[in-house]
């Protein structure tokens, strides 16, 4: 039993030095768990719901109700492909306009309802399409985020794969926002950091270190309030420990949250946010 | 006798200048010095810099509008000596520890004689008080980081806290890469400011000037209850080239500037610069609920 435990050190030890680069891999990789993985395993009759109610029903973008240990909340989630042909119809995990607007009728009617909303964040990024552009990206995802401020249900969003940048952060106004241990949150991708200002997309590995764009690193600067530890080796090893993992922690801070006045649940998620930047005066 | 008609009666006139001299006469000549003169972007012609300015940046023959920065912009639009500024010697720290970003942003000071991205503060326009918010392109590409993002949110705050419109005008090629993580935050922090400037019904006109991209689009460039453009801006939220590599296709003409925005819903008006000011005028004397 000794001997087992050592083995399990060593082996932690040893992905517990991984560098930035590493994370990035595993962020990516096509045996990562995704939001519908968790989603089945951890709520309870889950309920996909449909469309934007405009135009069209994006399929990058998952959303529904269902029921955490017997409570109705809200499940707002980027989904990514399972293999390529999967991929091709989620559009890589890449949400239109649309997909923001989804997002945001179904977060409206959680406040409405009174559901907690839980967000799972996996995206390389928001669309760069003709279309994306001309239904409006940018208003989509500035809707979002100013939306969710005013939202007075407990909100935690929670970064599965990749935190792709504007795309991301548009499901993640949050009253915590936590991180899977081998995920990434970036303003860019490390290839795009890379190729505007070094002018060579092939660094993105260095890109990745100086970028700081893991959960250690966001935790460290105070961006992200928890890191969920993964089974070793990645969520992929054990998908059936990382839900387990994911709603013990959502139970625990939806019943802390929900301690909370609607007053302070808002303000208090507002000074997060206020809180963050640096600068000299 | 019909030769007549068709012989030509009017000749080329030589010039009689002794060409041979032609050093020596230039000599003579009163000449303009370098860096007075520009070249118009829209239809090519050269205009000389005076008449430029004298036109509010807007060229004479096709009205192209150039770029205005934060400086030019706040004499133009508000009344004279009406701006006062906050939060003046607020500058950039290093978040992320990016080597090299303090040399740069020495650099940038030197350059612009701004200390960051925007200026902003309060002012009357026409008579009519608001809070004012100006980006300039020229200092990092107009990129948003944490200064920018403060002192934007506490601009939006002070408009809150003294009752008055707020007005933006953008311009920038989106957030501080340098600043990672905390310039995407200064997304979220702004947006969220305007949230509760909406609870508390007060205006917020943003002016979309040439360009605005990126992450200020996908937040409080878009966000304003009133939405102007300046004409032909470049305004989107991703970049003409990475939407052309990830469709393969090319994108069409206009794509992206304000018109295109226009047609597709998302700016209630375009506005030449000569009209600004008085649209502006007019737009905060209709929501004045103390006149």
């Amino acid at each position: 039993m000794e001997k087992l435990e050592k083995v399990q050190e060593i082996f932690s030890k040893k992905f517990k030095s991984k560098n930035a680069w590493d994370r990035v891999t595993l962020a990516r990789m096509i045996e990562r768990p995704t939001s519908l993985d968790y989603i089945n395993r951890i709520f309870d009759s889950f309920m996909e719901l449909h469309g934007d109610r405009y135009f069209n029903d994006d399929s990058s973008v998952v959303g529904g109700i269902g029921l955490l240990n017997g409570e109705p909340v809200t499940i707002v989630a980027h989904q990514k492909g399972r293999n390529t042909q999967e991929n091709i119809k989620r559009n890589f995990g890449m949400p239109e306009p649309d997909g923001y607007r989804k997002g945001l009728r179904l977060m409206k009617q959680a406040d409405k309802f009174d559901r907690p909303i839980i967000c799972l964040v996996d995206t390389p990024g928001a669309f760069c399409g003709m279309e994306a552009e001309e239904r409006g990206q940018g208003e989509a995802i500035a809707k979002n985020l100013m939306e969710m401020f005013n939202l007075k249900v407990p909100i935690i969003s929670i970064v599965i794969g990749e935190g792709g940048s504007g795309g991301a952060l548009a499901f993640a106004v949050a009253d915590s926002v936590w991180m899977l241990e081998n995920s990434i949150y970036s303003v860019l991708t490390p290839e795009g950091f890379a190729g505007i200002l070094w002018r060579d997309a092939s660094k993105a590995k260095e890109a990745a270190e100086v970028m700081k764009i893991t959960a250690q690193d966001l935790e460290k600067y105070g961006i992200i309030d928890k890191i969920l530890k993964e089974p070793t080796g990645g969520a992929q090893k054990d998908v059936d420990k990382m839900s387990c993992t994911i709603k013990e922690a959502l139970i625990e801070k939806i019943g802390i949250l929900r301690k909370r006045s609607k007053e302070e649940l808002l303000q208090q998620r507002y000074d997060k946010f206020r809180r963050m930047g640096r600068f000299v005066e | 006798m019909l030769n007549k008609f068709f012989k030509k009666t009017k000749y080329i006139t030589v010039s009689q200048r002794n060409l041979n001299n032609i050093h020596e006469d230039l000599d003579t000549k009163p000449s303009i010095p370098n860096g007075m003169w520009v070249k118009c972007d829209g239809c090519g012609k050269v205009i000389y810099k005076n008449d430029l300015e004298k036109n509010n940046k807007v060229c004479q023959y096709c009205s192209h509008h150039f770029r205005m920065n934060a400086k030019e912009r706040i004499d133009f639009i508000a009344d004279q000596d009406s701006f006062c500024q906050f939060d003046e010697n607020m500058t950039s720290a290093n978040p992320i520890g990016f080597e090299g970003y303090e040399d740069k942003i020495s650099n940038m000071q030197k350059k612009t004689n701004l200390k960051e991205a925007v200026i902003t503060g309060k002012g009357t326009i026409g008579g009519e008080s608001a809070v004012i918010c100006v980006m300039d392109s020229n200092f990092m590409m107009g990129s948003m980081g944490s200064v920018v993002g403060e002192k934007i949110t506490r601009a939006v705050e002070k408009a809150i806290e003294l009752k008055m419109p707020l007005i933006i005008f953008t311009a920038s090629g989106g957030a501080r890469m340098q600043e990672g993580i905390f310039s995407l935050m200064q997304m979220a922090k702004i947006s969220g400011a305007i949230s509760r400037l909406n609870e508390a019904g007060i205006l917020y006109i943003s002016v979309l000037t040439d360009p605005t991209t990126g992450g200020v689009t996908a937040s409080f460039a878009m966000l304003g209850d009133i939405i102007l453009a300046e004409p032909r801006a470049l305004v989107g939220f991703a970049g003409k080239r990475v939407i052309e590599q990830t469709i393969k296709q090319k994108l069409p003409e206009g794509f992206q500037s304000a018109e295109f925005l226009l047609q597709h819903g998302f700016v209630d008006s375009i506005v030449s610069r000569e009209n600004l000011k008085s649209t502006l005028k007019k737009i905060l004397y209709i929501h004045n609920r103390n006149r």
